[in-house]
C-alpha cells in the first residue's frame, strides 16, 4: 500500500448542525443540513445520519435544494465554490469556483441557472460589508467550471441565513439589516427600501433578525428584536406601504417561515416554542411548547408536512403535521463552555462531557450522533438569565466502566461554593448509570482533578481539592446483599499546599498528586508518601505517568514554561524542555503523549515518546488560542501505517477543542481514501435507506455465518447460503411489474435452491478457483484463511489490522458474487 | 433675585369631560365634536387643528350623534330630541322630539336632503331638511330591539342599521328589510350577553362593516348577506368605526384605547383585483375607550373616555417632514380659544374660575419674604376661596369676567347675563346682583371690563359689541359698536386696552376690529392674516397692540398710526424660528410687564415665554447649518454658559418649560409685579378618569 503520509486537521463529528437552515427533499425522506464542512444527509424517519457529502474544504454555509432538479443540491462554502450534488448518491456532479467566500445562497425556480450569493463587497475585503450577488451557473460538461460573473443584486446586505427571502414566483427578493429593509424587483430593477425608527426611545428595539416572504401573495413578514413580527403590504409604493404587527415572542424572533401554501407563518425564538400563525387570521396561533432549547431555524418541507426546527443545543427537531415531534436529530451539545474534560466512555467508547445544563452527553464519535443523556443535576432547569445554576464541572469513568464519578458544584457571588460528588453505576440491565452515592460538600473548596485508579483489583476514586487536600474514596464492601456505597477512604495532604492535579500510574500502584511546585508520589495500596519530586520555578499544571514501555516515567508541565520528565527508578529529572504546555494527554494504547503548546496566540502539537528525545508529529500553529480540552479515542478498527509521521494515528485518533468550540481531530490520506471507498464500495441496496447501523448489521451476520462455516468446513458451500440468501432478496424485493414470468422464475428459483444440495462438489470448485484468483490478487501476502483464524481469536488489539483485510476481502467477495449472480440472472 | 415673584396655582381643579361623538365635514374642514355635558366644539382643520367655536352644554342634553348636512350641524340625543345649531350665534337653533325614545344615531344621506335617525323603540325615522327647519318624512319597517348604530349607502338606496345581535339593510324607498346579518355572541361567559352593533359602515360596493360588543370587526357582503370575513381585533368592544373618502381604509376604536386600521389591499403587487379587507396598522394613542373617530384625507382623529383629542397623522400622506405630520394630542382644547375659563383682578389680586355650572372666587395668597430665584417662599397668608357662585337654569355658563379692581363680577349663558357687584371689605364680602339690567343685553359671546372698572363690553351676535356703563346703582346700555364688514361670525377675543380708550375684537373671520372708545366708532381693522388670532393684548403705554395667531405668528400692531410697528416688519423679514412655529399648542395669553416695555409676556398650554423686543432675534436661517441647539438656548443652557459667552447667545424669545408635566392656563402680571400662573397638573387629571378596562400586561 502506498502512503500518502499527510496529515490533515479535520472536522470529524460534533460540527454545528444548527448552523445553516436546513433543507428537506421533496418526497420528506432525508434532512440535508450544513455540517462543519460538509453536508449530512439524515433519514427523516428514523433519524440516522445517512452520509454526507464531502468536499468542501472549508465551512458550508448553506443549503439549497435545485430548483430545476429536485434530486440535486446546491451548496456553498466559505472556501468561495458552490458544488451541486446528487445527494441520494453523495456524488459531487459539478463545483463552481466563485472565488469569494460565501456566506449564503438564495435560489428561486424562476431564476434558472442562477444562484444568489451572499459575499463580501469587493472594495471592503476586511470590512464586514457584504452584498448580494446574482452569479450565472455556466453549463459545461467541466467537473470544475469557473462562474466569475457576478452582478450586484443588492449592497449591504447581512450575511446571516434568513436575512433574505425571494417573495411569490421569485418577482422580487426582499432583505433586511439593521432597521431596513429592502424589495428588489427583477422585473423592474428597481428596490424600495423601508426603514424604521430605532424606537429607543420608547423601549422598542425595533432591528430586523429576520424575513420570509409568502409563497403565493405578496406578503412579507418581518421578525424583529422585541419580538414582534411585521407583515409588510403594498411595498411597491414609497409611501403607501402599510403593515400590520403581531407580537406574541418576548425575545427576538429568530426565524421566520411560511409554509409552502402561503396559509400558515411559523416562527421561532428563545422561547423554545414553535409559534404557528394563521395567516389573514392573526388571532389565532397554536403553539408548540417545550421544544428543548432556543429555535434558531424552521424549515418546512415542499409538501408542507414536515416542518424541521433547529435548536441552538444543536439539534434538528423534525416535526409531523404540525403537532407532533417525530425525530430528533441531536449534535454534540456545545454550550457556554466545556467544564468537564473530554473522556472517552471505556463501554461505548462515547465521547462524554457536560452537554445540556445539568447532563452529561455521550456522543458517539464514530456515528456522529448524540448516544443518551445523563441527568446528573436532576434539578429542573429555569431558563433565566443571572440565575446560577448547578453545572456538572467534573467526570471521571472506572477502567471498565462500571463506575462515572461527577462533580456538580453551583457558585452563587458572594455564598458558599455548593458541591456534589455522585457515583454511579452501570446497570447491566437498563444499560445506563443509576446513582449510587451523593457526597454533599465532599471537600470544602473547588475539585480540580478526580481520577478513578486503573488497577483492576480495587475501584479507587481520588479527588484532589484547592482545599489542600486530596481523597481517596473507596467503595465499601459488599457485606449486605445490596451493592456497597462510597465512603471516604483517605485524606492526605502536603504541607498545606493546594493540589492542583493528579495522576494514576498505568497499572494503579502510584499515585502522583501536584501539590503547586511539589509532586509528590504516593502508594495508593499503604497510602505511604513515597517520594516528593520538585522542579521550581512554577506550579505544576498537568501530570502524566508514560504507559506501556515508558511507564517508568512521570511527566509534568508546570506554569513556568517547563515541561520535565522524571525518572521514577531513580527519582530523578530525566530531561526537560522549555515549553507552555497548557494540555498533556497520554494515548491509553500507545506511549504516546501530546502536549498542546500555546504560543504566541496559537496553539502548536507535539506527539512524543517520554523515552525518545525527538517528537513523533509536530505541528505549528494548529489553530488561534488555547487548546484546553483533548482526548485520544481509541479507533475501532487500526490503521496500518509505516509512515514514522503518521504512525502515532493507527491506534487512537486525537480529538481536540479550540477555543471557539469546534471539534477537530486528525486525519491522513489513506484514512480519507479508505472512508471515501467504503462510502462508495458500500452503496448497493438502495430501496433501503442505507444507514450505518443497516450495513453493521448486515455486514456482521455475513461475517458470523461465514465463520460458523468456516469452523465446520472450511471450503464446503461457503457462499451458499449468502447467494441464496441474495437471490431470494432480489426476488422479493425486484418489484413485480420488471420481473420475469413466473413459470421462468420458478424454475430458477427451484434451481437455485437445488444447487444449494446436489451440485455442492462442483461449486466447491468453482470457490476454490475464485479463492485463487483471490490470493493472486492479494500478493506476497500470507495464507488469507490464517488470518482470517486471526481475525476471530484474540482480542482486537492484535488483530486489528488482519480483520480489517479480511473484512474488505470479504466483501470484495462478496461483490464479486453478486455481480456474477446477476448477470447470471440477465443472462437466462 | 428673581425678576418675578410667582404665584403657582394648582387649586383650580378643572376637569375637562368624554368625548363622545364626532363629526368632519369634509367641505369646510370642520370638526364638530361633541362631549358627555353636551357642549359641541368647532375645530378648524385648515388652521392649524384652531378650536374656533364652543356650544355650551345644557343640563337635559346629551349628545350621542352628530351630523353635518351641508354646512349645517344636526345632534341627537338620548333625551329623544334631535337639535339643529346656530353656529354664528353659538346656541341651539331649535330641537325637535322625535317620539321614538331615546335616539342613539343620526345620519344623513350623501345628497343632503334626509336624515335617519335610530330610536330605542326599533325605528328608523326619515326627516326631510328643508331650508330652515326638518320634517318628520316616515318611519321604516319597526325592529324590535333597539337601533344602534346606522350607515347609509353613498347611492341612497339603503340603510345598514346595527341592532342587538343583528345588523339589518332597509331598502330606503320601500322601506323594508331586505337582509338579515346576524352577529356572533362573544365566546366563554359572554356567551349569554347579547352582541351590541355598536357601529356599521356602508361602502359603495355594497359591503357592510361591522363593529361590536364582542370585539370583532366583521366584513359582509350587503347582497347576499352573507359574512365574508371576521377579524377579532379586542377582547372588549369596538365602538367606533370610521372609512376613509376612498374607502381603502376603514379604522375601528375599541375599549382598550386602540385604533385599528384595515386597508383594501389586493393579496398580489400590479393586480388590483380580488382586493380584500386587511388589518393593518394599530395605533395607540388613548388610555381609554375611543368613543368617536374620523378618517381624513391625511389623519386620523381619536376621542374617548380620557378627554384628549388625538390627530394621528399618516404619514404615507405626506411629501416630506413636515409641521402638518405630527402627531397632535390636543388634551384639553375648552381652554385653548382663549382663557374664558378664568380671569384674574390685577389689581385686587383675586382669581375667578369658571366651571359649566359654578363660578368660584379666590384670593391669591401672599408672603413677606424674599428669596433667591428658584426659591420657594413661605406664605404668609394663605389661599382663600371667597365665594362660590352657582349658576341659575339649565344652560351652562358660557362665559364671565372679573373687573380689574375686583368690583365687578359678569357671566353668561345662552338665554341670560348676569352682572354682581361685589364688594370687600377686609375679610368680609358682599355679592349683590344688578337687578336691571338693558334689554339688548340678553347673551353675550365674550365678556370683557374696561381697565377702570367703569365700562363693560359684551359680544353679541353678528360681530357687535354692546358697551354698557356701570355705575355703583345701575347699569346702562350705552352704544353697541358694529364693524363694517358684516361679518356674522363671533367675537372669540376681546382686550381693552390700559387707557380705556381702545378696544379690539377678533371674529372667527380672522378678522380683528379696533373700535374708539371716546368716540365710539369703529378705528380701524388690523389687516386680515389667514390665521386665526388665538390671543391679543393691548401694550398699556405704547397702546401697540401684539397679535398671536394660531399658526404661531406674531404681530405687533401700532393702534395709533393704524400700521405694523418696525419690529413687527422686521421679525416677520427674518421670520420667526422653526421650534417656535412647530410647537403644537397655540398662544393663548398675552400680557405686558408694565416695569419693562420691552417685555412682553405669552404663554400657551405648555410654556411660558417673555419676548424682550431690545434683543436680536434668533434666525432661522441657520437653523440649517447650526440647528436648534446652536440658536434657540433656553434659560437653562444660557445660564451654564460664562458670562462672556452669555450676550452672544441671548435673544428675544426667553422660553420657560416647567410646565411640560402639567397644563398652563394663564399667566399674568399682577400689579405688584408679581406672576401669577395656574396650572393644572395631568397627573391630577387622569387620576380623576374612571378606570380603564383590564388588560393583562405581559410580565405582570
Amino acid at each position: 500500500m502506498v502512503e500518502h503520509a499527510e496529515i490533515r486537521m479535520v472536522h470529524r463529528g460534533g460540527s454545528k448542525i444548527n448552523f445553516r437552515e436546513p433543507v428537506i427533499t421533496n418526497d420528506s425522506r432525508f434532512l440535508l443540513c450544513a455540517a462543519g464542512e460538509s453536508v449530512n444527509v439524515y433519514s427523516t424517519s428514523t433519524e440516522e445520519y445517512v452520509h454526507d457529502l464531502q468536499g468542501h474544504t472549508g465551512l458550508v454555509t448553506g443549503v439549497v435544494l435545485n430548483p430545476s432538479n429536485h434530486l440535486q443540491v446546491y451548496s456553498c462554502s466559505a472556501d468561495g465554490t458552490v458544488r451541486l450534488w446528487d445527494f441520494t448518491d453523495a456524488i459531487l456532479i459539478k463545483t463552481f469556483i466563485i472565488g469569494y467566500p460565501i456566506y449564503s445562497i438564495y435560489v428561486s425556480e424562476k431564476h434558472g441557472g442562477v444562484v444568489f450569493l451572499v459575499v463580501p463587497m469587493a472594495n471592503y475585503k476586511s470590512s464586514e460589508l457584504f452584498q448580494l450577488v446574482a452569479v450565472h451557473l455556466p453549463h459545461s460538461g467541466d467537473q470544475e467550471v469557473e462562474a466569475r460573473e457576478l452582478s450586484a443584486v443588492l449592497c449591504d446586505v447581512s450575511p446571516h441565513a434568513g436575512a433574505a427571502s425571494f417573495g411569490r414566483e421569485g418577482e422580487y427578493i426582499a432583505a433586511v439589516r439593521g432597521l431596513q429593509l429592502e424589495v428588489f424587483f427583477f422585473k423592474k430593477q428597481k428596490s424600495y427600501r423601508f426603514s424604521l425608527k430605532s424606537g429607543k426611545k420608547k423601549g422598542a428595539k425595533n432591528a430586523f433578525t429576520c424575513i420570509s416572504c409568502h409563497p403565493k401573495e405578496d406578503c412579507i413578514a418581518t421578525g424583529h428584536e422585541d419580538g414582534k413580527i411585521r407583515m409588510w403590504r403594498n411595498f411597491n409604493q414609497k409611501k403607501e406601504y402599510t403593515y400590520s404587527t403581531l407580537h406574541w415572542h418576548h425575545g427576538a424572533v429568530n426565524t421566520l417561515c411560511f409554509t409552502p401554501e402561503g396559509t400558515n407563518l411559523l416562527s421561532g425564538g428563545i422561547e423554545s416554542v414553535l409559534v404557528h400563525w394563521h395567516y389573514t387570521q392573526e388571532n389565532q396561533k397554536d403553539f408548540l411548547p417545550r421544544l428543548g432549547a432556543a429555535i434558531t431555524h424552521i424549515a418546512v418541507s415542499p409538501d408542507g408536512s414536515l416542518f424541521s426546527t433547529s435548536h441552538s443545543d444543536n439539534k434538528i427537531t423534525i416535526i409531523q403535521s404540525c403537532v407532533k415531534v417525530s425525530a430528533v436529530i441531536q449534535g454534540l451539545v456545545k454550550g457556554d463552555g466545556v467544564w468537564t474534560n473530554l473522556i472517552i466512555d471505556p463501554r461505548s467508547k462515547a465521547l462524554v462531557l457536560n452537554g445540556k445544563p445539568g447532563h452529561l452527553q455521550f456522543y458517539s464519535l464514530h456515528r456522529d450522533k448524540q448516544l443518551y443523556n445523563l441527568d446528573i443535576v436532576q434539578q429542573e432547569y429555569i431558563h433565566e438569565e443571572g440565575l446560577d445554576q448547578f453545572e456538572v464541572v467534573k467526570a471521571a469513568f472506572d477502567a471498565r466502566g462500571d463506575w462515572l464519578a461527577t462533580v456538580e458544584e453551583r457558585r452563587k457571588k458572594g455564598a458558599e461554593l455548593e458541591i456534589n460528588l455522585k457515583l454511579w453505576a452501570y446497570d447491566e440491565l437498563t444499560q445506563s448509570f443509576v446513582l449510587n452515592t451523593t457526597v454533599t460538600a465532599p471537600h470544602e473548596d473547588q475539585i480540580t482533578a478526580m481520577f478513578f485508579s486503573p488497577s483492576p483489583e480495587t475501584t479507587m476514586l481520588v479527588t484532589t481539592s484547592l482545599d489542600g487536600h486530596f481523597k481517596a474514596w473507596l467503595l465499601a464492601d459488599h457485606s449486605d446483599a445490596n451493592e456497597g456505597f462510597w465512603a471516604c477512604d483517605f485524606v492526605g495532604g502536603y504541607h498545606l499546599l493546594k493540589p492542583g492535579c493528579c495522576s494514576f500510574s498505568a497499572d494503579g500502584s502510584l499515585l502522583s498528586v501536584g501539590f503547586q511546585e511539589v509532586v509528590t508520589v504516593w502508594s495508593p495500596a499503604s497510602w505511604e508518601l513515597l517520594t516528593t519530586l520538585s522542579q521550581p520555578p512554577g506550579a505544576i499544571r498537568d501530570l502524566c505517568f508514560g504507559r506501556l514501555s515508558c511507564s517508568k516515567y512521570l511527566l509534568g508541565a508546570s506554569t513556568k514554561n517547563q515541561l520535565c520528565c522524571w525518572n521514577l527508578l531513580t527519582c530523578s529529572l530525566e530531561w526537560s524542555t522549555p515549553m507552555d504546555v497548557s494540555l498533556l494527554q497520554t494515548d491509553p494504547l500507545s506511549e504516546n503523549m501530546a502536549a498542546f503548546c500555546s504560543q504566541s496566540g496559537s496553539s502548536d502539537l507535539f506527539v512524543f515518546k517520554p523515552s525518545e528525545p525527538r517528537p513523533l508529529y509536530s505541528q505549528k500553529a494548529l489553530c488561534t488560542g488555547k487548546v484546553q480540552h483533548a482526548v485520544f479515542a481509541p479507533r475501532d478498527q487500526m490503521l496500518e501505517s509505516c509512515e514514522e509521521r503518521t504512525q502515532w494515528l493507527n491506534r487512537s485518533q486525537l480529538y481536540f477543542f479550540t477555543q471557539h468550540m469546534d471539534l477537530l481531530t486528525f486525519s491522513t490520506k489513506t484514512e480519507e481514501d479508505r472512508l471515501l471507498a467504503s462510502s462508495k464500495q458500500l452503496m448497493v441496496d438502495d430501496s433501503v435507506a442505507v444507514t450505518p447501523f443497516y450495513l453493521l448489521l448486515g455486514k456482521h451476520r455475513g461475517q458470523q455465518l461465514e465463520k460458523q462455516e468456516a469452523l465446520t468446513n472450511p471450503m464446503a458451500e461457503r457462499t451458499q447460503l449468502p447467494q441464496g440468501s441474495i437471490a431470494i432478496k432480489e426476488l422479493l424485493h425486484t418489484p413485480a411489474h420488471v420481473l420475469p414470468s413466473a413459470s421462468f422464475l420458478c424454475a430458477m428459483f427451484v434451481r437455485s435452491l437445488l444447487i444449494s444440495s446436489s451440485s455442492a462438489r462442483e461449486e466447491k470448485e468453482h470457490e476454490e478457483g475464485e479463492m485463487e484468483r483471490e490470493e493472486e490478487d492479494s500478493e506476497g501476502e500470507a495464507d488469507p484463511r490464517l488470518g482470517e483464524s486471526a481475525a476471530w481469536g484474540p482480542p482486537e488489539e492484535f488483530g486489528a489490522p488482519a480483520l480489517t483485510k479480511a473484512q474488505e476481502r470479504e466483501l470484495r467477495k462478496v461483490k464479486t458474487f453478486d455481480h456474477s449472480w446477476l448477470s447470471s440472472l440477465l443472462d437466462c | 433675585m428673581g425678576e418675578f415673584k410667582v404665584h403657582r396655582v394648582r387649586f383650580f381643579d378643572y376637569m375637562p369631560t368624554a368625548i363622545r361623538a364626532m363629526a368632519f365635514n369634509a367641505h369646510t374642514e370642520r370638526l364638530a365634536l361633541a362631549r358627555m355635558d353636551g357642549s359641541v366644539e368647532i375645530f378648524n382643520f385648515t388652521d392649524h387643528y384652531f378650536q374656533e367655536k364652543v356650544i355650551p352644554g345644557k343640563d337635559s342634553r346629551s349628545i350621542e350623534s352628530l351630523c353635518w348636512v351641508g354646512g349645517r350641524l344636526f345632534s341627537a340625543g338620548l333625551n329623544g330630541e334631535i337639535a339643529e345649531y346656530d353656529l354664528e350665534n353659538l346656541r341651539p337653533k331649535y330641537s325637535l322630539e322625535a317620539y321614538g325614545g331615546p335616539i342613539w344615531t343620526i345620519i344623513s344621506n350623501t345628497q343632503g336632503t334626509q336624515l335617519a335617525i335610530g330610536c330605542e323603540d326599533g325605528t328608523v325615522k326619515l326627516f326631510e331638511v328643508l331650508e330652515e327647519h326638518i320634517q318628520f318624512e316616515r318611519n321604516l319597517d319597526r325592529q324590535k330591539g333597539r337601533i344602534i348604530s346606522l350607515s347609509w349607502h353613498p347611492s341612497g338606496t339603503h340603510i345598514a342599521a346595527g341592532m342587538m345581535d343583528m345588523i339589518r339593510v332597509f331598502d330606503v324607498p320601500t322601506g323594508h328589510a331586505v337582509q338579515r346579518l346576524l352577529v356572533d355572541r362573544g365566546f366563554g361567559g359572554s356567551k349569554s350577553r347579547e352582541t351590541v352593533v355598536w357601529s356599521v359602515a356602508f361602502l359603495s360596493d355594497h359591503t357592510v362593516v361591522s363593529g361590536d360588543s364582542a370585539g370583532k370587526v366583521q366584513v359582509w357582503d350587503g347582497h347576499t348577506g352573507t359574512l365574508v370575513k371576521t377579524h377579532l381585533v379586542t377582547k372588549w368592544d369596538v365602538l367606533a368605526l370610521s372609512v376613509s373618502k376612498d374607502e381603502s381604509s376603514v379604522v375601528a376604536g375599541t375599549s382598550e384605547g386602540t385604533v385599528i386600521q384595515f386597508q383594501f389591499i389586493a393579496p398580489t403587487l400590479h393586480q388590483q383585483q380580488d382586493k380584500e379587507w386587511v388589518r393593518t396598522r394599530t395605533f395607540k394613542n388613548h388610555t381609554h375607550d375611543v368613543r368617536a373617530l374620523a378618517e381624513i384625507e391625511t389623519a386620523i382623529v381619536s376621542g374617548g373616555m380620557d378627554t384628549h383629542l388625538v390627530v394621528r397623522p399618516l404619514l404615507e400622506k405626506f411629501d416630506e417632514k413636515s409641521h402638518a405630520s405630527g402627531l397632535r394630542k390636543i388634551h384639553f382644547p375648552h381652554v385653548i380659544a382663549n382663557n374664558i375659563n378664568l380671569s384674574c383682578a390685577k389689581k385686587a389680586g383675586l382669581l375667578l374660575f369658571q366651571f359649566p355650572g359654578q363660578l368660584e372666587l379666590w384670593r391669591l395668597g401672599d408672603s413677606d419674604e424674599h428669596g433667591k430665584p428658584g426659591d420657594r417662599l413661605p406664605l404668609k397668608r394663605k389661599p382663600e376661596k371667597l365665594l362660590l357662585l352657582k349658576r341659575k337654569g339649565e344652560d351652562h355658563i358660557c362665559c364671565s369676567a372679573l373687573s380689574s379692581c375686583g368690583g365687578w363680577l359678569a357671566y353668561s349663558t345662552v338665554s341670560s347675563v348676569r352682572i354682581y357687584r361685589l364688594q370687600t371689605d377686609n375679610n368680609n364680602i358682599s355679592i349683590t346682583k344688578v337687578s336691571k339690567l338693558p334689554k339688548a343685553l340678553h347673551s353675550a359671546h365674550q365678556l370683557c371690563f374696561s381697565s377702570d372698572s367703569s365700562k363693560m363690553f359684551a359680544a353679541s351676535s353678528q360681530s357687535s359689541v354692546l358697551v354698557i356703563a356701570l355705575t355703583q346703582s345701575e347699569c346702562k346700555y350705552v352704544h353697541t359698536l358694529k364693524p363694517k364688514s358684516g361679518s356674522r361670525q363671533p367675537i372669540h377675543l376681546m382686550t381693552t386696552s390700559g387707557d380705556g380708550k381702545w378696544l379690539a375684537a377678533a371674529n372667527s373671520d380672522c378678522e380683528i376690529h379696533v373700535y374708539n372708545l371716546q368716540k365710539l366708532k369703529l378705528h380701524c381693522i388690523v389687516p386680515v392674516y389667514g390665521s386665526c388670532p388665538s390671543a391679543m393684548g393691548i401694550h398699556p403705554t405704547t397702546n401697540n397692540m401684539t397679535v398671536v395667531h394660531a399658526d404661531q405668528q406674531l404681530f405687533e400692531y401700532s393702534i395709533v398710526e393704524k400700521q405694523y410697528t418696525d419690529w413687527s416688519r422686521k421679525l416677520q423679514k427674518q421670520g420667526l424660528h422653526n421650534v417656535w412655529l412647530d410647537r403644537d399648542t397655540p398662544v393663548t395669553h398675552v400680557t405686558f410687564n408694565s416695569k419693562n416695555p420691552n417685555q412682553v409676556v405669552l404663554h400657551d398650554m405648555h410654556m411660558f415665554c417673555i419676548i424682550d423686543q431690545m434683543f436680536i432675534h434668533p434666525c432661522p436661517c441657520h437653523n440649517g447649518l447650526i440647528g436648534f441647539s446652536g440658536l434657540f438656548y433656553n434659560q437653562m443652557t444660557l445660564r451654564s454658559l460664562s458670562e462672556q459667552e452669555r450676550p452672544s447667545h441671548l435673544h428675544a424669545f426667553k422660553i420657560c418649560k416647567t410646565f411640560q408635566v402639567s397644563l398652563l392656563f394663564l399667566a399674568s402680571l399682577l400689579d405688584d409685579q408679581s406672576l401669577v400662573v395656574v396650572e393644572r397638573p395631568l397627573l391630577a387629571i387622569t387620576s380623576q378618569l374612571p378606570a380603564p378596562v383590564r388588560q393583562k400586561k405581559f410580565a405582570t
